[in-house]
Order: structure tokens, then sequence, then C-alpha cells
């Protein structure tokens, strides 16, 4: 049922298409891309896109697009693993104070609170900066940055679900609370946590992009979408095409993200009607 | 309504000491000994052992907080270790800057958003309907920083018709000032916009529902004056609190737009000083926006309150 309204959305659909060729893309990196992303060569130095270098050559004489291929790799590597660091702390926690309550609740939720007090990028920019530029740094800072949000969605679906009468029967027949939360919480609990991460991960590539940008994410000659715009500004005038495509491609990716989330959302809550 | 304000206010104290917590645990995650760090290349163990001693170091970890809580309380952010000045004499140089900025960009998100939100909403499923969300979607999905230097390549390198960065206050030449704050503030609005539109276009959807909304057609009113006097005026109420908060995330915002527009402001203060390693102005920075955010949302929650009719005698 979910699937069938899923499909019936042709932005949604569409969404998942680009996501898909992404993956690809970035799984098949070696293959698909022309050149060696990191071959500099003074000889094609800022040279316009033509039909041997589709998007143009850098300052260093790489390959741009083989260096985009490659960027795709570092960001959704970082959207990915940055969302699994959110959802793996967010989630439990999130159930955990939902079904706990008490003063487990309040305490969990007071840590939350005090963590969504700094707003998103900010937090991002320090914790990364404390830890140290990588993206590995990069994608721990934008995971526990992110992590708050995700206890948010997973304790009120919690509540949602606590209150239902299926989980009172389970608990009526002398399921030990565990089991009620794992069992009968925890599957329940997932359509909003999957849209969430969806969306999630389509913010995690813009953070990464953002770190990157700043000289907090990946660091060169690794290619990355973020520092490849950093690059680019030195060169707006000489070479426009080299701040062009890895912002298209950032734009492209998140667009992407947000249109399978979204599709997702009407999919699994037909309750919104397609509001927002 | 004061009980609940005031009960409001006594639950930011408890969050925003939590905050103070977070931010001074940040300086334990950096690797090293900040003493080390401060006392240069050539690592003197009596210059380390007397930062230690200045900087509380040497004592345990909720000495240390309290201590730096007392100052932090008492308006003391600590000392830029880059540029040798108190912490609070930086941020009330450059915040005024970015409050500029997030002015400007607040009025030209509220000024794009909620008219596109109204359209697509009374215009529901038509073109302007699915233009609209297909705009904001985009918005949405721009990385702000991409925006700005693909808005400084056409509209300054090829038309030449804005700076393409730098910044001149408001008291020295006020054109001058829009001149070079009007780019940035558009990109930095224009994510706040697609917010505000999709958040616009869900409250008048569900307003143009309502029965007071039937009842002012059924009266013969114009449909303009049942829209503008009717529906937005109930619709704007959680569009007004939503704006609020998303003045918050101007501030986050900034940091990047600042950046591409060598804006000397709050959000190239904590970028500046992430690279070259000014902790604590990283810390007081991360401090103050917290301050600021939580305040705003306290802002937002007393502005729910009073222009909701239903929760005002309450």
């Amino acid at each position: 049922m979910a699937r069938r309204r899923f499909l019936q959305r042709p932005s949604a659909v569409g969404g998942l298409v680009v996501v898909v060729g992404f993956v690809a893309v970035a799984a098949l990196a070696p293959l698909v891309a022309p050149d060696d992303p990191s071959a500099t060569s003074w000889s094609l130095i800022r040279k316009a896109p033509s039909l041997l270098h589709w998007m143009g050559t850098d300052e260093n004489g790489r390959d741009v697009l083989s260096r985009v291929i490659w960027g795709a790799r570092a960001s959704l590597l970082a959207g990915v693993v940055s969302v699994l660091i959110a959802g793996g702390v967010g989630v439990p926690a999130g159930v955990l104070a939902g079904f706990a309550g008490g003063r487990t609740d309040a305490v969990l939720s007071r840590v939350v609170d005090a963590m969504l007090a700094c707003p998103f990028l900010i937090l991002a920019i320090a914790l990364a900066a404390f830890l140290g530029p990588s993206l590995q740094n990069a994608m721990i800072a934008i995971g526990v940055t992110a992590a708050p949000i995700f206890m948010r969605v997973a304790r009120a679906a919690t509540l949602d679900v606590a209150a239902s009468d299926y989980v009172e029967a389970a608990r009526a027949v002398g399921n030990p609370s565990w089991r009620v939360a794992l069992r009968h919480v925890v599957p329940n609990i997932a359509p909003p946590v999957l849209v969430h991460a969806t969306l999630a991960i389509a913010m995690a590539i813009i953070a990464e992009a953002s770190l990157s940008f700043l000289g907090l994410g990946q660091q060169p000659p690794a290619p990355s979408w973020g520092s490849m715009l950093n690059a680019a500004q030195r060169f707006l005038t000489q070479a426009p095409w080299l701040a062009v495509f890895p912002g298209a491609a950032i734009f492209l990716a998140v667009l992407a993200f947000n249109l399978v989330g979204d599709g997702l959302r009407d999919a699994l809550d037909p309750r919104d009607g397609g509001r927002s | 309504m004061r009980g609940s304000l005031g009960g409001r206010v006594a639950q930011i104290v408890p969050t925003l000491l939590l905050v103070t917590v977070l931010v001074f645990l940040l300086q334990h995650l950096m690797p090293g000994d900040p003493a080390s760090i401060m006392a240069g290349e050539e690592q003197d163990p009596q210059l380390i052992a007397q930062i230690r001693a200045e900087l509380w170091l040497d004592r345990p970890l909720p000495v240390q907080y309290l201590h730096w809580l007392g100052n932090v309380l008492r308006g003391n952010l600590g000392y830029s270790w880059r540029m040798r000045e108190p912490i609070a004499h930086l941020v009330a140089e450059k915040l005024p800057v970015t409050l500029q900025l997030s002015a400007m960009a607040f009025c030209i998100a509220v000024a794009i958003g909620v008219p596109t939100g109204v359209i697509a909403a009374v215009r529901r499923n038509s073109a302007w309907d699915y233009l609209a969300t297909g705009v904001g979607l985009a918005g949405l999905s721009t990385p702000n920083f991409w925006l700005g230097i693909m808005l400084i390549l056409l509209v300054s390198v090829d038309l030449g018709w804005l700076p393409p960065s730098g910044y001149v206050p408001l008291s020295e030449d006020w054109r001058q000032s829009l001149a070079t704050t009007i780019m940035p503030a558009f990109v930095l609005g224009n994510a706040i916009a697609a917010v505000l539109m999709r958040h616009t276009r869900s409250a008048m959807l569900t307003s143009l529902d309502q029965d007071f909304v039937r009842t002012a057609r059924a009266k013969g009113l114009s449909e303009g004056r049942v829209i503008l006097r009717h529906a937005l005026r109930a619709a704007l109420v959680p569009v007004v609190t939503l704006g609020a908060l998303e003045l918050g995330t101007l501030l986050s915002g900034a940091v990047l737009t600042e950046q591409v527009f060598s804006i000397p402001g709050f959000g190239k203060l904590i970028v500046d000083a992430v690279f070259n390693r000014d902790y604590p102005v990283v810390q007081g920075v991360v401090l103050v926006t917290a301050t600021l955010y939580v305040c705003l949302n306290l802002a937002a929650d007393v502005l729910y309150v009073l222009i909701n009719p239903r929760l005002r005698g309450a």
C-alpha cells in the first residue's frame, strides 16, 4: 500500500532514480571516472569544458568530472555514516526516554534541549574544529549534532506507539519492558524514523560539503564537493566551471534525497494529505 | 498566561546551564593540552606549568567548570589566544554586522516566502502551486555558499552590478552598506523563504478549510478580502512563530555566507578562530549563539501566546 502510494508520486520516483544513480556512480567510481582524480598535469591547467574533459580541468590540471564522480563517494559516505551515527545514538535514547518516562525522560530531554540550543552548523563546526579536520571527524561531528533530532523523533513516535492497545496488551500478558520495547515499539516507530533519516541524509550532505568548504572535512588532494568549491572561489573569473559542477552535484543529490524523503512521508503518513 | 510564560522562563535556566556544561566540555575533546599549544614551539616546561596554573587547568574538572562559569556569568568569556583581546569585545564588535545581515535576510525571506505560500495555497494544484512548491524545494536543497558563489559570478563578475565582497557599516554610508549586504542577505534569506513558503502554504490550506472562511464567503465578501483579512490572518499565527525560530537558523547560515562574501561578522569570527586554533573564541561564539537561540525560542513562545487569540486569555 505504502509502496504503491510512493510509486504514484512522479517526483519521489524521480528523486529515487537520481539517488540510485548517485549511489551507482559513487560505488563504480574507479570504473566510470574517465581519469585519475588526483593526476595533475601542467599542460592542462584550468582548461574550459571540452569533449575531452566534459567539466573542464582544475587549477592543477586534474579532470573535474573525475573529481566530481569521486567526490560523490565522500559526500554519500558522509551523508549515510553520519545519519547512522545520529540514528544509532538518537533512536535508542528516544525509545528509552519515551518508554521509561519519568526521570530518565526528563534528563535525556534536557540534554537534547541543550544540544538543540546550539545552531546545527555552529555546533558541527565547533565539534569538527576541536576533533581535528578530517572526513572521519566531520562525520562524527555531523552525526553527534544531528542525534538530538533523531532522539526527539523517536521519543515522539514511541509515546504514540506506547499508548496503543497492542502495547498495553503485550504488557498485560506479562512481557518484560525490554521485550515490549524491542518487539512491539521499535518496529512500529520505523516509518517516521525512516522518513527523518532520508531527509537527514540530505541535510548531512550539505553539512559535510559546508565543513569541507571550510577546510574541516575531506582533506586535499582527496576530492570532495565542498573542498572543490572552496578552491574554485579563487578562480571565479578565470575558471567559473570549477564552481558550477561540484555545486550542481550537491544540489542534485540533496534535492533527490529531499524528494525521496517527502515521498516517503506522504506514502507512510497519508493523514498529512500532501499539505507540507 | 503569565504563569505559563514564567514556567517557560524557568525552564530555560537548566537548559542554559547544560549548554554551558557542553561548551565547557568541548575544550576537552581537543587532542593535546591547551597549555602546550599556547606555549608555542619551544615547549618550555616552566611556561607550560605557568599557563596551566593561570588557566586553572591544574585543578579538578568540576572546579575548572565552576571557575569558568563564574567568569561567564560576570560577562568574561575569556581571552582570544590569537588576538589577545577579550572575547566579549570581539563578540560585541562582530555581532551587529551579523544582526544587520540577518534582519535584512529575514525581511527578504518574508517578502518572498509568505506571498508565494499564499498564492500556492489559493491556487492549489495549479501550475502556480507546482512552481512555488518546486522552487521552494530547490531553495531548501541549495547550499547557500554555492548560491553565493553563483550570484557573485552572475551579478558581480558578469553584470558588474554589485561588489563581490566586503562590508561597509550602515553608520558610514547606508547606500554602500546596502550594496555590500543585499546579495549575502538574499543568499541567507533564500532557505528561510523556502521554509516560510512551505509553512504558509500548509497553514493557509488548513485555514481556507475553516468555518469562519466559509462564513466570510457566505457574507458576500470579495475573495481578496476573505483571503487577506480572514484566512491569512489565522494562518500567520504559526508562521510568525516559525519565523522567530528561523532567526536562530540565520545565525548558523551566516557562517558560510560571511565566509563567501568576506563579511567581518560573527560567522567569520568563528571560522577564523577555527583556522587559527583560537579555541576559546570558538567556545565563546558557540555559547553566545546558543544563548541567543534559546532567547529567540522564548520570544517565539511569547509571540505565539500574544498573537493567538485562543491563548490570550489562558
